[in-house]
């Protein structure tokens, strides 16, 4: 029993509780699931403690027990510089997305709190997990609470939403189950080490057929998670759709399991194939990038604008990724925090205003600064840490996937780069249509500031986005080691790019 | 004349089941006789519990004991025993469903009881046969019980289609059945599986007139697995039978007929695998494709489940065609998997049907998730299951079925069968939907709480549906030291 173990089970067993909670008593249900999720949040700090300093050679906090005889199924977790920052991110988000139902859910309530701690457990799943099929397992149990949170709390086309999102992600995850057991056949383990161990001494050759179909198997699925141009169109649909804390925890976290489900396994498994298809998947990203952007310009609806500049955003984490480079992987690594810390700040927002006006209509607000300074104040800082201002979070990732890019191919970096500028045409349009202008009557009388329980939940994020912006330091040593890691094993180093320079020096010299 | 003329007491100890089931039945039959008041006939239900678990008992106690018995009529071993412990076991399930649902449609008789114990004792037989003709009289048994099962509220027009069609399509199927034995007999000389299994290997008969002989066999047991394109009777009759009957129908009478099709043409068949693999394979894709394709149509909930089980066919129908030890394996898994999984959906589906089935469309599930929350929660259970999402049974016997076929080198049955999950998904999702996304109709209001047979049903259920999917490995040993080699 380990730390990791703890803060795995807990939700599971937070999960348990809540239903035990009598179904009249909404207020308890509320508190419950916020002490529960709180304490899971603090116990995950612990984690942290073994990454301070220099970053364990490896994975920490590693348990490797049997769970099936046979085929060998194994309960083998442990976290390293990649999965550490995203369980932090999810405990994170996941009392802050408690906080922010706490009036907006006012039926049914005992279940929707329950859903969102089960959703917890799949998720810390997905990140620790180092069993394929322990992954697969956390994968789809991530799902059926979140097609539930959609479903049940969400609004007008929710159905359709939640149909299209279970479907989109399962079709997906299917081929990859199909590739899981083709591994386990030529290799005899689910083992992730182990496979990998295997392609290292060349126990296990691959045809390059087969490679590469066993790539795109597992690439088909994340991509749809990611979600990657021309797969995204479950996003928009969901996110509109979904309750405030369903958006949060959809943007913040699940979509970090395809990215993160990118470097973990597409990358170290199957490097040829992923060298072999990144000309297309690169272009593929800065299409993602600049169709996002472009139309996040055009939306009337602000829930669909910040959905449609997730699209953008996680085309800059793709682009990291298939840059083989040090600064590539180490900026898309900090771009999923990132782009976790300021959309989910951003749904957070957007979902205050909508309890206040009861619309997601950019066109049914304007003037808000006036009675809402506060309100207004914090939305701004959300908006510029996205469009990646210097000094808050997403400036780094994005800095540093540009450069690592530019590596790779310069003329992607080139159109990615103009995805920045239209980022800040819609964000900061979105924020004067909103925020400026001169207040409404009725607006004005249903808009007070925000109040202190509003703040408890956006304050974390605003001094993460400073933090994060600021001083790297705390964040990138363990992400950039088990990303120089999975470059060396993989053999996939960019031959011109400097070697593997230290990230954060970069982002100094850029300042 | 053979020397054992008389068989001996080990050979009665390994049909001990069989011969509990049928004293237990015609006791049945007797006491619909002789008790004339309604709190006499309470009796029946628990009873035949009584004698299931008994029998189920016996049968555990007999595979301690592996052999042949009656001349190598039959065949006790750990195939058989399995599939066996799996009948009985869906028996007690089919039954502890059935009592309320008997009552509120006042047709408790014993009759109910004892054409569900002579089915089973039919299934027994055929799962233990290891003989052309005990394969046929074992399906005789099992089939004329569940026709009659099948209509069994005779005043219920719905009853009567269905097992009109039932008995009409079987009877016709079973023809071909018999035909394919014939044939068997005549290039072989003999229907004892092993003997047919040794001449086929000397290959003096032409291979070309057993695969005739073979294909005519698929025929007649394509039928009672209801795989495509010999499933048209399905869906009609599981909607028209009473709700019990049509959850077991879809259970029982399967998985007995899915243990001769693997042990006939396993073991006789085996030498001849190459011929009628190809047959087999495209009635796999057409089973899935046809059951999940049509399910998506459907509105009423049985139907829809009738079309599910074809897919599900469909699905054990992969692992037939591996033709190994570990595809036999899956199939046994996923046949257990798929009885707790179906009975309890079919359980939830009685429930909440009411008097007379009045209410049988999924629209009319809107919001039970709020009037009955625990019975749409284990609803939920069943349907996950059946889409194959991860910690339920349904996913470790689809991931089971789908090995096998990567093994033996199917991969297209493989992408194309996990494509089609992926396509289940949608319908199955369809009744979540209406039952935790909708506002509560006419429907759910005024559903009394579930008695206490269907209770233990449904909960018994839904703990093996979580228990194989979240250990599985228990069975799935049983499964491999048991599957044919």
């Amino acid at each position: 029993m380990t730390l990791l173990d703890a803060v795995l089970f807990l939700p599971l067993i937070g999960f348990l509780l809540l239903l035990l909670i009598p179904k009249n008593n909404p207020g308890l249900s509320r508190m419950a699931a916020l002490v529960i999720s709180l304490v899971i949040f603090v116990i995950s700090l612990g984690l942290a403690s073994a990454f301070s300093g220099s970053a364990p050679d490896g994975f920490a906090f590693v348990h490797d027990s049997e769970w099936i005889s046979s085929p060998p199924i194994r309960y083998h977790v442990g976290i390293d510089g990649l999965s550490l920052w995203l369980v932090l991110l999810t405990t994170l988000l996941t009392p802050i997305s408690v906080l922010a139902s706490w009036k907006h859910i006012d039926h049914r309530v005992k279940e929707f709190f329950a859903f969102l701690i089960l959703l917890e457990f799949g998720l810390i799943g997905v990140f620790v997990s180092l069993d394929l099929f322990l992954f697969y397992v956390f994968w789809e149990v991530g799902l059926v609470p979140m097609y539930f949170l959609i479903g049940i709390w969400g609004h007008e086309r929710r159905i359709y939403a939640a149909v299209k999102f279970f479907i989109y992600t399962f079709a997906g995850s299917v081929l990859m189950l199909a590739a899981i057991i083709f591994l386990y056949d030529r290799t005899g383990t689910f083992d992730y080490s182990q496979i990998q161990s295997q392609l290292q001494s060349g126990r296990l050759a691959l045809s390059s057929q087969a490679e590469m179909l066993l790539f795109l198997a597992f690439f088909i699925a994340f991509a749809i998670k990611v979600p990657l141009f021309p797969l995204h169109t479950w996003l928009p649909d969901a996110h509109v759709e979904a309750p405030t804390a369903g958006s949060i925890m959809l943007a913040s976290v699940m979509l970090k399991m395809g990215t993160y489900g990118l470097v973990r396994f597409c990358l170290p498994l199957f490097p040829n194939a992923a060298h072999r298809s990144a000309h297309w998947v690169m272009a593929l990203a800065v299409i993602g990038i600049l169709y996002g952007a472009l139309v996040a310009l055009v939306q009337p609806n602000m829930k669909k604008l910040v959905a449609y500049s997730s699209v953008s955003h996680l085309g800059f984490v793709v682009l990291g990724v298939f840059s083989f480079t040090q600064q590539g992987l180490d900026g898309a690594v900090y771009q999923m925090l990132s782009h976790g810390i300021s959309t989910g700040a951003l749904f957070l927002l957007v979902g205050y205003l909508y309890e206040r006006r009861h619309s997601l209509e950019i066109s049914a607000y304007g003037g808000v600064v006036t009675p809402a300074p506060n309100l207004a104040i914090v939305f701004l800082i959300a908006t510029l840490a996205s469009i990646g201002l210097p000094m808050l979070n997403n400036f780094v990732g994005e800095y540093l996937v540009l450069q690592g890019a530019s590596y790779a191919s310069f003329p992607a970096t080139v159109f990615a780069a103009v995805g920045v500028i239209l980022s800040a045409c819609y964000m900061l349009w979105l924020y004067q249509r909103t925020f400026y202008g001169k207040a409404s009557e009725s607006l004005s009388h249903h808009m007070p500031d925000l109040s202190g329980r509003e703040w408890a939940a956006i304050l974390p994020l605003l001094l993460l986005m400073l933090w994060m912006g600021s001083y790297t330091q705390t964040f990138m040593p363990a992400i950039s080691a088990q990303n120089a890691r999975i470059l060396d094993q993989s053999k996939l180093r960019l031959a011109q790019s400097p070697p593997s320079p230290s990230a954060v020096r970069e982002v100094a010299n850029a300042r | 004349m053979p020397a054992n003329l008389f068989p001996t007491g080990v050979e009665y100890f390994r049909i001990l089941p069989e011969i509990i089931l049928t004293l237990a039945g015609v006791l049945v039959m007797f006491m619909e006789a002789v008790f004339t008041n309604d709190d006499q006939r309470k009796i029946f239900g628990p009873f035949s519990v009584v004698a299931l678990l008994a029998a189920l008992a016996a049968s555990l106690s007999a595979s301690g004991d592996p052999g042949a018995a009656f001349s190598n009529m039959l065949i006790i071993d750990g195939f058989a025993s399995f599939f066996r412990a799996l009948v009985i076991a869906i028996g007690v399930i089919a039954i502890l469903s059935s009592t309320e649902y008997l009552r509120r449609e006042k047709s408790a008789g014993g009759e109910y009881y004892a054409l569900i114990l002579f089915s089973i004792v039919g299934q027994c037989v055929m799962v233990t046969a290891n003989e052309l003709i005990m394969i046929f009289i074992g399906l005789e048994i099992s089939s004329i019980s569940s026709y009659v099962l099948a209509g069994y509220l005779r005043d219920d027009p719905r009853n009567n289609e269905s097992a009109l069609k039932y008995f009409l399509l079987g009877s016709f199927a079973t023809a071909f059945l018999l035909y394919g034995v014939a044939w068997v007999y005549g290039l072989t000389g003999s229907t004892n599986l092993d003997h047919i299994r040794s001449a086929l290997q000397t290959s003096t008969p032409p291979l070309a007139l057993a695969g005739a002989a073979a294909a005519l066999m698929f025929v007649g047991f394509g039928f009672k697995i209801s795989a495509a394109p010999f499933q048209i009777w399905a869906p009609d009759v599981y909607q028209g039978a009473p709700a019990p009957v049509s959850g077991f129908l879809s259970v029982g009478p399967k998985a007995a007929a899915f243990a001769i099709l693997l042990r006939v043409f396993m073991t006789a068949f085996g030498p001849i695998a190459s011929r009628w693999e190809p047959i087999v394979w495209a009635c796999a894709l057409a089973s899935m494709v046809v059951g999940n394709f049509a399910a998506i149509q459907q509105s009423n909930i049985k139907r829809m489940l009738a079309y599910s089980s074809i897919a599900h066919a469909g699905y054990i129908l992969v692992a037939v065609t591996a033709d190994s030890t570990t595809g036999s394996a899956a199939a046994m898994f996923y046949l257990a998997a798929y009885a707790f999984t179906n009975l309890g959906a079919f359980a939830v589906v009685t429930y909440f049907s009411r008097k007379g089935e009045r209410y049988v469309s999924i629209d009319d599930f809107a919001g039970l998730s709020q009037r009955q929350p625990a019975m749409a929660a284990m609803l939920t259970i069943f349907l996950l299951s059946l889409i194959g999402v991860p910690l339920t049974a349904g996913f470790f016997g689809k991931f089971y079925i789908f090995k096998a076929a990567l093994d033996g080198n199917l991969f297209w049955l493989t992408v194309l069968g996990l494509l089609n999950s992926a396509v289940a998904a949608y319908y199955y999702l369809r009744v979540l939907v209406v039952m935790y996304f909708k506002d509560p109709g006419d429907a759910v209001e005024n559903l009394d709480a579930p008695g206490i047979g269907l209770k233990i049903a449904v909960y018994a259920s839904a703990l093996g549906t979580l228990v194989l999917g979240i250990f599985p490995g228990w069975v799935l040993d049983i499964a491999t030291r048991a599957a044919l080699k």
